[in-house]
């Protein structure tokens, strides 16, 4: 293995990180406020084929991004609606929107497969513009990378650090003290739901308009579902979030780097090794009570008499 | 201070109704608030007490009636209106958050709060206003690590940062300790002078003819009468409650045999403490058949410790636990409880109940493996229910089987936990702070019932903050003080005194 190698596992690994760090990062918002969204896959999907089909048609992708966003936070109003006022339960309504999300997905996305697009342009790491042409193109990274980290801090800021965030994660905890200090729950719910829908919004959009500049049907390949993973992974915490994200998908990076080079393996173990390594990090981090999960995590709120 | 009735109220309620499926928890009820005046609401357990002024705070709302601030009508449709109308309450079944820091709890209700929080600035004000009313709390300490009275301290911190003028205190003394019911009453007086109107509602009597300037009796949802506190007597009180006189427990003599081989004996124990727990220390302790073992302390000194270690909930470092002289040290919860140890823990809606779960359901819990029938693939309902049925006519009280738990009234919960704990006449029975939270009649009820029990040969550990009680009920008296034991008495071989100075940890030599 080679340095060339090495900063490949590095760079794709960043590349295909980011739209989970994203999705991660609207789901921790989500089951802070006690919702379990099953559907982010559907909402990927969604998100990432119009993205995609808005960018083919302006040829531009940042209204593409923008697109894609607001798609997800709509998507998300759905299961607000489905659960937060019909009361419906948690999973199998995140389910349905997640199977809802497929179809549509692969209707807008139709006459777009194989379309070429305007991606996201590159920008190579400062400083490093004078290496070789290999290298600096696989350090460049698009606006949406250099903004992931930040934006985990800035989610991290927003949860604990402002009034709304601790209302939020008092809703997670329990909705009738949240009740009781003046708050609405239903109302945080949506609004936590709703900036879910956004940032898996925008990792949907760096999927389709900044990483693989495609739309082929069912692209996210579980994506939803480990984002969802990644938060219990994460322990509910934005931050660790970022560790979860990058190791997972530096896991994925590695094994494929594994699988080309040739190893003498069976390619179907080697693709469990990412998932392998997320048992073992949580075997070792154990658990504890300060990082359990939101006490009311996929309860139904009911609201009082 | 000027008689209250030659002034307008500062909240009036009228014709308040509210019904839950099956019960009619308000009837019509009428009641003023004044400011400068402590109101105490006294009544049975599920007299409807608690929906009251949960209707007040607009965590309810009413069927019917009307409620006026400064005469004039306002709608409370939820808290946050009963919060600009600046009312607050501290609610009976405590409503902080167990992963929140202390500070985090708190913030969630101040009123004036900044976008972006100020964490220091938030411990200050805490600490100020701790300080201010002598309430001593650490601001970044986990709920979950509080004892429940530290989490009462909490909620009236809480309170009085909430800027509200009219304070609701659901049975906040419940579990507190006498001193710091001491210090609470302080600090309701100084509240009331400085205009505040204050609603609490207590079991305790003496409580009541202390502090309070006008008492509201409620019986099953009506008003039975309000009373000045100058016209009020013990007598007159329960009479409105109960419609009758209370008859006294009926103490028998105790059975116990020195000589017999002990029911329940710890020798040596210790264990380590999590978080801001207590650690045990050198625990000996041997409870006997027809004996009732008292367990003096200030709730924080151990006391859940002590019935977790000898429940077998947490694992002890040094020492062993027999139970009929058999080495049960470190060994599960199941392998006690099938030998015949009842269990009343003193939080029954959070360590002893399924909170959405019917109270049959509840009662089941403990004892599946008796009413399972089919290799457990049906549950035997009926002989459930005839068991439990026997124990309420033996205590002379009952709860509604097909309520959800956490529905209950707060000393009904109780009473459903005391049920369920003496049905199948336990051999060994750990009762936590029993009386908290019931009423007079049901309070006495309970504590007949650990008579009874030592009568037929039962061994008892009774932990209780309540020193009158622990003298009238013990044959031996234990003094829990930080994990250790630090006095060993027969009640009538000491006072109350000796114990309360042993319980806080001023030793004494000699006392009058
Ligand atoms: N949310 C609810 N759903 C159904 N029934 C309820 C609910 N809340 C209270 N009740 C019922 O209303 C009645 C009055 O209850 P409440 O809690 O007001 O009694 P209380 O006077 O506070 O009694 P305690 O002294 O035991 O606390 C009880 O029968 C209770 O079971
Ligand atoms: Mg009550």
């Amino acid at each position: 293995m080679n340095l060339l190698s090495i900063l490949g596992v590095f760079s794709s690994a960043i590349f295909s990180g980011t739209s989970l760090l994203y999705t991660t990062l609207g789901e921790v918002i989500g089951e802070r406020s006690g919702i379990v969204n099953l559907g982010l896959e559907g909402v990927l999907l969604v998100s990432a084929s119009s993205g995609f089909a808005v960018t083919v048609i302006t040829g531009n992708p940042y209204i593409g991004v923008l697109v894609a966003v607001i798609i997800g936070g709509l998507m998300n109003m759905i299961l607000g609606y489905l659960i937060i006022h019909r009361k419906a339960n948690q999973l199998a309504s995140g389910l349905a929107l997640m199977f809802f999300g497929f179809g549509l997905s692969a209707l807008i996305g139709k006459s777009y497969v194989g379309a070429k697009i305007n991606a996201l342009p590159r920008i190579a790491l400062p400083g490093l513009e004078n290496l070789p042409k290999l290298y600096s193109s696989l350090l460049s990274f698009d606006i949406l990378i250099y903004t992931a980290i930040p934006v985990a801090f800035l989610v991290w800021w927003l949860l604990f650090r402002t009034r709304w965030g601790l209302g939020l994660r008092a809703v997670g905890e329990n909705a009738d003290t949240a009740y009781a200090s003046g708050r609405d729950p239903r109302l945080i719910r949506y609004q936590a739901l709703f900036l879910n829908g956004l940032l898996a919004g925008l990792g949907a959009a760096h999927l389709s308009i900044a990483y693989t500049m495609t739309w082929t049907e069912y692209m996210t390949a579980g994506r939803g579902f480990i984002a969802v993973a990644l938060v219990i992974f994460s322990r509910w915490h934005p931050l660790r979030a970022i560790v979860g994200a990058l190791l997972f998908s530096g896991a994925v990076a590695f094994q494929l780097l594994l699988q080309s080079s040739g190893v003498q393996v069976s390619p179907f173990l080697l693709d469990t090794i990412p998932y392998v390594l997320t048992v073992l990090v949580l075997i070792a981090w154990g658990g504890n009570r300060r990082h359990s999960a939101p006490a009311s995590l996929g309860r139904v709120y009911h609201g009082t008499e | 201070m000027p008689n209250p009735q030659d002034r307008s109220p500062m909240i009036s309620l009228r014709g308040i109704t509210k019904s839950f499926p099956g019960v009619l928890a308000n009837d019509h009820i009428d009641l003023d608030i004044f400011s400068s005046e402590i109101h105490a609401l006294l009544g049975e357990n599920g007299a409807g007490k608690s929906t009251l002024m949960k209707i007040l705070f607009g965590f309810y709302r009413a069927d019917a009636g009307e409620i006026r601030l400064s005469g004039k009508p306002i709608s409370i449709r939820s808290p946050r209106d009963a919060r600009s109308a600046r009312i607050g309450m501290v609610f009976q079944d405590l409503n902080l958050i167990p992963a929140f820091t202390v500070a985090e709890n708190i913030a969630l209700f101040l009123p004036n709060l900044k976008v972006v929080l100020n964490p220091q600035e938030i411990d200050n004000r805490i600490n100020e206003i701790s300080k201010q009313y002598g309430l001593a709390v650490n601001p970044r300490a986990l709920v979950s690590q509080l004892s429940i009275g530290e989490q009462q301290k909490v909620e009236i911190l809480k309170l009085l940062l909430s800027d509200a003028r009219l304070l609701i205190l659901d049975e906040p003394t419940r579990v507190l300790a006498p001193h710091e019911v001491e210090a609470l009453f302080g600090v309701l007086d100084n509240l009331r002078k400085d205009g505040y109107a204050i609603v609490l509602i207590t079991h305790k009597m003496k409580e009541v003819l202390q502090c309070a300037d006008r008492i509201t009796v409620l019986r099953s949802g009506r008003v039975a009468g309000t009373l000045l506190r100058s016209e009020a007597t013990e007598e007159k009180l329960v009479k409105l409650m109960f419609e009758k006189a209370l008859s006294g427990l009926k103490i028998t003599e105790s059975k116990r045999d020195e000589s017999s081989k002990p029911i329940l004996e710890l020798r040596g124990i210790e264990t380590r403490a999590e978080g801001a727990g207590v650690t045990l220390k050198g625990i000996d302790l041997q409870v006997r058949s027809g004996e009732i073992v008292g367990v003096a302390g200030v709730s924080g000194n151990g006391q859940k410790e002590l019935c977790d270690v000898v429940l077998g909930m947490t694992t002890c470092v040094r020492g062993e636990k027999y139970l009929f002289e058999q080495n049960l040290t470190n060994r599960s919860v199941g392998a006690m409880r099938r030998k015949g140890v009842g269990f009343i823990p003193e939080n029954p809606l959070a360590m002893a109940s399924i909170p959405f779960m019917t109270v049959l359901e509840n009662m089941a819990l403990p004892h599946t493996w008796r009413y399972a029938r089919y290799g457990g693939f049906a549950i035997d309902w009926k002989s459930l229910k005839e068991d439990i049925q026997k124990t309420e006519k033996q205590l002379g009280f009952s709860v509604n089987f097909y309520a959800i738990a956490k529905s209950l009234s707060g000393g009904n919960l109780q009473r459903m936990v005391i049920l369920r704990e003496m049905t199948h006449d336990p051999h060994l029975i750990i009762a936590s702070y029993l009386t908290r939270g019931l009423d007079m009649q049901s309070a006495i009820a309970a504590r007949q019932a650990l008579i009874q029990a030592r009568e037929r040969g039962a061994g008892i550990l009774f932990i209780s903050e309540d020193l009158e009680e622990l003298f009238m009920l013990s044959d031996r008296l234990l003094v829990l003080y930080g994990g250790r034991f630090v006095g060993e008495f027969k009640p009538s071989e000491t006072n109350i005194y000796e114990v309360g100075h042993l319980m806080t940890g001023s030793k004494v030599e000699h006392v009058g």
